[in-house]
């Protein structure tokens, strides 16, 4: 039995349509990246899958049970982190868990070696008396995860757990749900940043409500919209990359061209000679270093994906 | 059904005490009922007041003197005849005129009922009552003091007549009826407030990930307003009976009873108002927009039966205006439930519909 579940799901609000038919599968102990831009109805899908919202049509079971017909019998085994931190500013630390413990139905000696678990487990132990709201947006995130871990849920929803933190905690945050997630724990955890989409286990993509991949990394890096035949992926360096990229992007066998920063990433025809595109950007006056066979990144792939179905609706 | 009702309970009240607007909700209160009281009691002294005196003796003229001594008149002028009277009142310059007649004296000295007659103004309800009082009250003493003769039946007859609005409300109905404004004011804003925070700051969709029940998320928000609503309604009624000697004529247990079950259609509307607004700021104007008919149409401020009949149906709709009314009763008629029963059904129908609708409204707009 998978821990998620969901087929066809769709909700639209009036003439517009949110999720549109979105199928997927999470296994068990699964750490699931749900991407997108903004509005492409991330917020509504786990909206849905938590019980908040109902579906227009289709259907989805959470730990092997029907969200729609059941929210209720869901609501105990699953934790959700939304992406606001969206605790009691005015309780504190301790006076949170408890309120959260006693919710989920948590009393006595179990709630006590909860507390004590998900306290130890994220560090909290020095601010338990500090009022939640001021605490730093770290801290917070910590606080809010340690209230969905509490009850011991089997699926737990992150909606951006990383946004606005800093990348130490976003480590940390990470390292902690490869822990739980071995321990049999399943997260669906939406995300902008593509490093953390490349440490889960299967990323789906969203674009204009529509699921429109879902896979290992590996699996959609070699999918051949992403990777076609005859072609492969370059990578090479230049501190002008921008005007590079403007060069790159015309001369003939390039498909594609992305920037990373100083980094180019190009989809060229396999019968281009690599070294012929930094001896013409040094003709050009412009230093770079060898052109490198590298991995499409999943952002690679996520551009391609999204420049296919854009040219689908058209 | 009540799942996680303990804890909302506790986290709301630990809630309540930290939040720094708490400690206005007690004290506004009694702010008001101070202001709003005490403006009333000083509008009760120096009526301007005319007199025509056809006696003009020292009975005449101590009984006149006995009406400045209250502080509660001060004679402005005397009128050349009792058209004068009338014309003071009538054009504004004087709010009572005490007409008294050639035979007075007279009247007094043969033990025979000595008429007076007083005119007040009765466009102002407040002054016209407390000035009626007062001039009855220094018609019984004068005639204990001017006649050393016991046993005589009423010898100053007072006539009063009040002008311009024969259905005169007494003042003392304003305190009793304030009592109704502020709990109505507390709990109205308290608690749409209180669910409104919640949803703002996104906390009411994290509750409800939650199994807590949704009755229990509706009676934990509900019951600590439930206790202040209590206190507050204690508070007030203290103030009133210590402080502006308004005694509780009717039975004390069935005031309490009658006002707990009047808070109920009052967190009600405060949960309606929750559920449209959709932060702080226009919870305040609903607030306001529901406050302001009950301040204004329930009686609390001008009598309702001189009402237009839409206004009148209006204030119908209003459960203040029952409870006013059932204040009124028993404070001050000392009216009991055998009295008050319609006012009671009424306010125990606004009940059930007002917090069922809303709470109706409330899961909805949670779904």
């Amino acid at each position: 039995m998978p821990a998620l579940a969901a087929h066809a799901l769709t909700r639209r609000f009036g003439s517009l349509t949110a999720v549109d038919r979105a199928s997927f599968t999470i296994e068990r102990g699964e750490i699931f990246g749900l991407l997108g831009p903004n509005g492409s109805g991330k917020s509504t899908m786990i909206r849905m899958l938590c019980g908040l919202l109902r579906p227009t049509s289709g259907e989805a079971e959470v730990d092997g049970i029907d969200v729609v017909r059941h929210p209720d019998l869901v609501k105990p085994r699953i934790g959700y982190m939304s992406q606001r931190f969206s605790l009691y500013r005015d309780l504190t630390v301790h006076e949170n868990l408890q309120f959260y413990g006693q919710v989920y139905g948590l009393r006595g000696v179990r709630l006590r070696s909860r507390r004590a678990a998900v306290v130890e487990l994220l560090g909290l132990a020095d601010y338990l008396d500090r009022l939640a709201g001021l605490l730093s947006g770290g801290w917070q995130q910590r606080l809010a995860l340690a209230c969905a871990l509490l009850h011991e849920p089997r699926v737990v929803f992150l909606d951006e757990p990383t946004a606005g933190i800093d990348p130490v905690a976003r480590r940390q945050l990470w390292d902690l749900l490869f822990e739980l997630s071995a321990a049999g724990t399943t997260f669906l955890v939406t995300t902008h940043y593509m490093d953390e989409a490349e440490r889960c286990t299967q990323v789906a993509y969203l674009y204009l409500s529509r699921l429109v991949s879902c896979g290992k990394p590996a699996d959609l890096k070699a999918l051949p919209v992403v990777h076609p035949p005859q072609t492969r992926w370059l990578r090479l360096e230049s501190p002008q990359s921008s005007r590079a990229y403007v060069l790159l992007q015309q001369t003939p066998g390039v498909l594609r061209a992305t920037i990373f920063g100083e980094a180019l990433h190009l989809l060229v025809e396999e019968t281009l000679d690599a070294a012929r595109l930094s001896a013409m950007l040094r003709a050009e006056g412009l230093s770079s270093t060898e052109p490198v066979a590298v991995e499409p990144s999943l952002e690679d792939v996520f551009v391609a994906l999204t420049e296919e179905h854009a040219a689908e609706r058209r | 059904m009540l799942h996680g009702l303990r804890a909302m309970v506790y986290k709301e009240a630990i809630q309540v005490r930290r939040d720094p607007a708490t400690r206005i909700v007690f004290v506004v209160p009694v702010i008001q009922l101070l202001v709003f009281g005490y403006a009333i009691d000083t509008e009760v002294r120096h009526v301007p007041t005319v007199v025509f005196d056809a006696d003009r003796r020292s009975a005449s003229r101590e009984f006149l003197s006995r009406f400045e001594a209250t502080g509660v008149f001060t004679i402005t002028g005397e009128a050349a005849d009792p058209s004068g009277v009338r014309a003071a009142i009538v054009s504004g310059r004087a709010k009572v005129g005490i007409l008294i007649p050639a035979r007075f004296s007279d009247d007094l000295l043969h033990a025979r009922a000595a008429q007076v007659q007083v005119l007040v103004d009765g466009s102002n309800n407040t002054i016209a009552t407390q000035t009626l009082a007062a001039a009855n009250g220094i018609a019984l003493q004068a005639a204990a003091a001017l006649l050393p003769a016991r046993g005589l039946r009423a010898p100053i007859d007072l006539r009063p007549r009040v002008l311009f609005n024969e259905n005169m409300e007494s003042a003392n109905f304003f305190v009793p009826g304030l009592v109704g404004i502020i709990l109505q004011l507390t709990t109205v804003f308290l608690t749409a407030f209180s669910i409104v925070r919640e949803r703002e700051r996104g906390t009411m969709e994290q509750l409800m990930v939650t199994p807590v029940s949704r009755w229990a998320l509706v009676l934990g928000k509900v019951l600590p307003f439930v206790a202040i609503g209590c206190i507050v309604s204690l508070v007030v009624l203290g103030l009133m009976v210590f402080l502006f000697h308004v005694p509780i004529q009717g039975n004390q247990a069935l005031l309490l009873a009658l006002s707990a079950l009047f808070l109920v259609p009052s967190l009600g509307l405060g949960i309606l108002i929750s559920t449209i607004a959709s932060n702080q700021a226009q919870a305040m104007q609903l607030g306001f927009l529901v406050m302001l008919p009950s301040v204004l149409l329930s009686g609390f401020m001008f009598p309702r039966e001189e009402m237009p009949l839409v206004i009148y149906g209006l204030s119908c709709l209003l459960p203040v205006t029952y409870y006013i009314e059932i204040l009124r009763g028993i404070i001050l008629r000392g009216a009991g439930m055998a009295d008050l029963w319609p006012q009671a059904a009424v306010l125990a129908v606004f009940a059930v519909v007002i917090f069922l609708g809303s709470t109706r409204r409330f899961h909805k707009r949670l779904a």
